[in-house]
């Protein structure tokens, strides 16, 4: 058993385990309960609703690694979707060609990497809590939102936008693929990187970190841009798949990016954790919501089933501490 | 004098703030200063001050609650009904049930905090998903409006009319609420049970070995806060007349926000009733004057964010290097600058 848990270890991580089991749990008890469950049309319509809370996860995870958070997401999501789309409408609207497309998916990011800039500066330079710092930065952003769209919403987009949000390439859904291309680049970046490599540093101790050379505070602004620019991806696949933008699309999911970032065995402190379990982590969330749903549970119920899971997973984590003796 | 300015910095500034605020409205709107304006500000603010000093004790435990705002809805609902099932009830039977499923959703935290070494703010965003799922999921999202002739009826408590032929009121809320505030204040600051709660939220290894008892901490803490969003919750639904369970969807943000503006520190040891009040009231004052002043609505909430920002970089940023005059007095203290983690 001991050896199958370092076999185990070695080859996925200790972290992996508390998400395997659970996508094992789910995949199990739902195949169970309903005979749709285990079946293409399932694992379609997760592949297509995966990618705007996965995106999003990404953004939350990057500051929670350095011990923050970032709460304004969401509404960072929503303002670079609105930048796409009114250089989409000053160009023609429906008729806007892929160069508008280009230059506004570029103004977007840069509006995201801005609001993570001003976060970023607030927080290094002054050492304000990141989630104060976040926190108003969100009620600004959705006043800002409400302000300029007067509480309305923008649509009217061209044609060739719809397939990034439910278009396929060889069989993938294009917003999964630009999910795993996103996956794919925070863990490189985490893993491989001087920038991840001083990001774990700062969420371990920030003190120690920059008595030991890392410019802390460059670090920091980097990583809350980041979390901009992720955000400002999640809100373009927003755009695409709701085929309008509206300030408050995607609120819900703010603190279900936080659920997804320790379900999947982030460290609430900083310091620790990888990209791959809480990828996972998603997958387990979106599964349940498609199995609910099969059974006939309607959103609020998942979000409530969502909520017990986290804390099923956290008392499973203070029992395997207690019982095997070793404290963390 | 100088003490007062070195031991409360924050309050001295948010009193100055808002005294620059208020001078400003009074002179470029006629209506600010007037009584019925003023009653009218205590009359909104009083529900999210009732939610501020509840999450003041959680805060200055070292701890911080995501789930009071869905709470206090859920306590509405609940209410409600039971108040139907025993065929109307009053005020006494209202306050008592809104108090006690408010305590007893705090305590479902303060048990997954204590018993099960989960972070609080990873446990109140488990309850919150679940508080808020449920209540959807059970009532389909329908209001009530239905609701017992007692709970709706303005209770005015003071009344006055004014040159113009309209009313000024004191209502109900604003008389709980300054009872909140106070018994909030009493316990912090006159009891024993206070200091041991700042003692816990500084340094909680160092308050265990001292023999204060922690889990005795956290359960007052965050059922002293289901209490007041059990009260805020009834109140809320007397003050709007209806229960709509989104209605306080979002707001435990806003009252988070409020209460760090009132100098409440993340990761606990640090905060005072009448900063906390003080931070309810600016950002009500500013929406108020922002009304006044013709601002469109849909402008406030990012003024307001604005603001908020400014005021937590501001704070953030060490009092000496802004006010050179005080650096003499501040050294000694001046190490407090950042924040602690949250439990």
């Amino acid at each position: 058993m001991t050896g199958f848990a370092r076999r185990f270890n070695a080859i996925f991580g200790a972290d992996m385990a508390g998400p395997l089991t659970a996508l094992a749990a789910v995949l199990v008890i739902m195949g169970l309960a309903s005979p749709h469950f285990l079946t293409a049309a399932t694992f379609g319509s997760v592949a297509f609703q995966l990618p705007e809370l996965g995106v999003l996860t990404l953004a939350m995870l990057v500051p929670i690694l350095t011990g923050g958070l970032n709460l304004a997401i969401t509404f960072t999501a929503n303002i670079a979707g609105l930048t796409l789309a009114w250089t989409l409408q000053t160009h023609g609207g429906a008729d806007a060609g892929p160069g508008a497309f280009l230059v506004g998916s570029c103004l977007a990011l840069i509006v995201g990497a801005l609001s993570g800039l001003v976060m970023g500066l607030v927080i290094a330079f002054t050492r304000a809590h990141p989630i104060l710092v976040s926190l108003s930065m969100m009620i600004f952003l959705r006043g800002l939102g409400e302000f300029l769209t007067r509480g309305g919403d923008i649509s009217g987009f061209p044609a060739f936008i719809a397939p990034i949000g439910h278009g396929s390439v060889l069989g993938i859904p294009v917003p999964l693929l630009i999910l795993v291309a996103c996956v794919l680049a925070s863990h490189v970046l985490l893993s491989r990187t001087r920038l991840g490599f001083s990001t774990y540093m700062i969420g371990s101790n920030i003190e120690s970190a920059r008595y030991s050379g890392i410019n802390t505070r460059k670090v920091l602004v980097l990583v809350y841009m980041l979390s901009g620019i992720m955000a400002a991806v999640a809100g373009i696949i927003m755009l695409a798949r709701f085929n309008s933008v509206r300030v408050g699309h995607g609120e819900s999911y703010l603190l279900i990016t936080v659920l997804a970032c320790f379900l999947g065995g982030i460290n609430p402190f900083g310091g620790f954790g990888r990209v791959l379990p809480v990828f996972v982590a998603l997958v387990v969330l979106q599964l349940l919501s498609s199995g609910l749903n099969l059974l006939g549970a309607n959103q609020h119920l998942t979000t409530a089933v969502w909520g017990i899971l986290l804390i099923i997973v956290m008392v499973m984590r203070w029992a395997s501490s207690t019982f095997t003796g070793k404290t963390k | 004098m100088h003490n007062i300015v070195r031991h409360h910095a924050t309050e001295v500034v948010l009193t100055a703030v808002i005294i620059v605020m208020g001078a400003f409205l009074t002179l470029s709107t006629d209506r600010f200063l007037t009584l019925g304006n003023v009653f009218d500000l205590l009359n909104i603010s009083s529900v999210n001050i009732i939610f501020a000093v509840g999450l003041l004790v959680v805060l200055i435990a070292g701890g911080i609650d995501i789930s009071f705002a869905v709470a206090a809805s859920v306590v509405q609902y609940v209410t409600v009904l039971a108040l139907g099932g025993i065929g109307g009830g009053g005020w006494l039977s209202g306050f008592l049930i809104a108090a006690s499923v408010g305590v007893l959703l705090g305590l479902i935290n303060a048990v997954l905090i204590h018993r099960f070494r989960i972070i609080s703010i990873v446990a109140t965003i488990a309850t919150f998903n679940i508080y808020f799922g449920l209540l959807m999921f059970f009532t389909k999202g329908v209001s009530i409006y239905a609701l017992p002739d007692w709970l709706t009826t303005r209770v005015v408590l003071y009344e006055r009319e004014m040159a113009d032929g309209s009313w000024a009121e004191i209502t109900l809320p604003v008389a709980v609420m300054i009872l909140c505030v106070m018994t909030t204040w009493l316990l912090l600051a006159r009891t024993t049970t206070g200091r041991q709660l700042f003692a816990f939220g500084d340094n909680p290894e160092g308050a265990r070995r001292f023999g204060i008892p922690i889990g005795a901490m956290q359960f007052i803490a965050f059922g002293w806060l289901g209490l007041m969003a059990g009260i805020a919750g009834l109140m809320q639904a007397h003050y709007a007349q209806e229960v709509v369970p989104n209605a306080l969807y979002g707001r435990e943000l806003d009252v988070l926000a409020a209460v760090v503006l009132g100098g409440a520190r993340l990761g606990g040891g640090k905060g005072s009733v009448l900063g906390c009040v003080l931070g309810v009231l600016l950002v009500s004052v500013t929406q108020n004057g922002l009304n006044l002043m013709g601002v469109s609505p849909f402008a406030f909430k990012m003024i307001v964010g604005a603001i908020i920002l400014t005021a937590i970089t501001l704070s953030s940023v060490r009092l000496e290097k802004l006010a050179p005059i005080l650096s003499r007095r501040t050294q000694d203290t001046g190490s407090t600058a950042g924040e602690g983690e949250i439990r």
